[in-house]
């Protein structure tokens, strides 16, 4: 082991404001990026299934939460994200990227505007440092500030029932929030940011609130929800939960050796906007000519193809390697997502080298799953 | 079934053999072939099926095959990950659990039952003694 390795290791794991609740709920813990969080409660396909077919309950609480405020906050973030920031509404969201000079993907967020000049940048836990480091540096030159919240909880109700449920919280609809909104609200007399967003395919909210309210929400939603089947979910069920709805997972899909254009987001680039942005020039040349395309795999065999396995052609030659792999516990068999190298981007049958064994599956269009 | 946050008490039966591995071995009464012989019954212990997760495939080896102590005996797939099973003695698979090739969940289930694995008939009983007792196996796995 070395010294950086010592070092980690002895690190205390942080707790969130929920850790309690996991405790007492009897859950699994893992050590993620660096937080002491919940992988499962009971069984991560009962839970995987709740959400499909309830709701389930997650804590998001590691996830990075990123005030950018200030009456250049739109410009900054122009500057600072791939995105088209200052075209998004007020009380709306947009899925984006911030990348580094040379186009490689430094984090994949969600901007939420709050209104004018407040906004709500959310980071993977493992960036959240990095993102909030590069977001300070960026908007130095403009009249804004960054700021990383400390002691702010997250929690979301994910699932068909998710909306029922977060009616009887806040004691009215949720028909004027449309999908990758937000709007104020109060839960059981708490101010939070309630907003219609998720990473599991189905329809969702999450909820933004301090952390010390977060044991007395959870509480409160697992009531109103328990009927209608919610139940606790575990970071393992948000995992498959994601790779059925084809969603990328940073240290996955997305990397900072990658571009947003690999990974079939080249969407997020807005080379349309007026103004530069870190990353312009190198995205624009890079995303004329990917070096590898994300696919999606279908396996043919039960072995189930995972992180950093070899695909193969018919001939047995390396053309890719898996990012993520897991048996969908939807569709009852295994699927994961793959680089290709960009000549061999058309193929349909490929082999997964799963522990030397040449495994057939087919390349599939993403998503795997697509709520009704 | 329920699981505790931290170290939690597991199931270990008191009248089976362990391994390191998370593997469990019961000798059955079934009369062996060679003389001098015996059969073991072979799985995954309690601690294992809880930190594997949601078991969804099982791979086993066919009756007949010959296994040296160690070597690869088949594979565990869950949600989240792979583990490879090893041969807690040397023998010779005499039989398997079919019904895992459809139910692999009876392993988290029932994983001293009716997840067992394999049975191993094995030349050289004096190899049982090689192996944890059920109090040796609680504290290497935190039981």
């Amino acid at each position: 082991m070395s010294a950086a390795d010592t070092t980690a290791a002895t690190a205390a794991p942080r707790r969130t404001a929920l850790y309690d609740v996991h405790v007492s709920l009897g859950a699994m813990l893992t050590d993620f990026a660096g937080w002491l969080m919940p992988l499962r409660y009971t069984s991560e396909s009962a839970e995987h299934r709740a959400v499909r077919s309830a709701a389930g309950l997650f804590d998001l609480s590691h996830m990075g939460q990123i005030d950018v405020v200030g009456p250049e906050a739109a410009a900054a973030l122009d500057y600072a994200l791939t995105g088209f920031i200052s075209l998004v509404k007020d009380g709306r969201a947009r899925y984006t990227m911030i990348c580094a000079p040379d186009g490689g993907v430094i984090d994949d967020l969600v901007v939420y505007r709050l209104g004018g000049e407040r906004f709500l940048v959310i980071a993977n836990a493992s960036n959240a440092a990095a993102v909030f480091a590069a977001l300070t540096e960026r908007v130095a030159d403009f009249d804004t500030t960054a700021t990383l919240r400390a002691d702010a909880a997250l929690i979301a109700v994910q699932g068909p029932a998710s909306a029922a449920i977060i009616e009887a919280a806040i004691g009215r609809t949720v028909e004027g929030l449309p999908y990758y909104a937000s709007q104020d609200a109060i839960i059981d007399g708490e101010a939070v940011l309630l907003a219609r967003t998720g990473y599991t395919g189905e329809d969702g909210f999450e909820i933004f609130c301090p952390g010390p309210a977060a044991a007395r929400l959870w509480a409160l939603l697992t009531s109103l929800g328990s009927d209608a089947g919610l139940i606790p979910a575990g970071l393992s069920c948000r995992d498959t939960l994601r790779l059925e709805a084809g969603m990328p997972l940073y240290g996955n899909e997305l990397s900072l050796s990658g571009t947003p254009y690999e990974a079939g987001l080249g969407r997020v680039v807005r080379l349309d906007k007026p103004s530069d942005f870190v990353g312009r020039a190198a995205l624009a040349e890079r995303g004329t000519a990917p070096v590898r395309t994300l696919v999606g795999l279908h396996g043919l065999s039960r072995r189930v193809p995972r992180h950093g396995f070899a695909v193969l052609d018919a001939s047995g030659a390396v053309i890719g390697e898996v990012t993520s792999g897991a048996p969908s516990p939807t569709l009852g068999y295994p699927i994961a997502m793959a680089y290709l190298d960009a000549a061999h981007a058309g193929v349909t049958e490929v082999a997964i080298d799963i522990r030397g064994s040449a495994e057939p599956a087919q390349v599939v269009p993403l998503p795997f799953y697509k709520r009704a | 079934m329920s699981r505790k946050a931290g170290p939690s008490v597991s199931n270990i039966p008191e009248q089976l053999r362990y391994t390191s591995e998370h593997e469990w071995i019961q000798r059955l009464d079934t009369a062996p072939a060679g003389p001098g012989a015996a059969v073991v019954r072979v799985g995954i212990t309690d601690h294992a099926q809880d930190a594997l997760g949601d078991i969804v495939y099982v791979a086993l080896p066919e009756v007949g095959a010959a296994v040296a102590a160690g070597d690869s005996l088949g594979e565990v797939e869950s949600t989240k990950s792979v583990s490879e099973i090893f041969a807690p003695l040397a023998g010779v698979v005499v039989a398997r659990n079919n019904v895992l090739d459809g139910s692999p969940e009876l392993l988290n289930s029932d994983p001293y039952g009716a997840g067992w694995f394999v049975e191993i008939e094995i030349a050289d009983p004096a190899q049982l003694e090689g192996l944890l007792s059920a109090e040796a196996y609680a504290e290497i796995s935190g039981g």
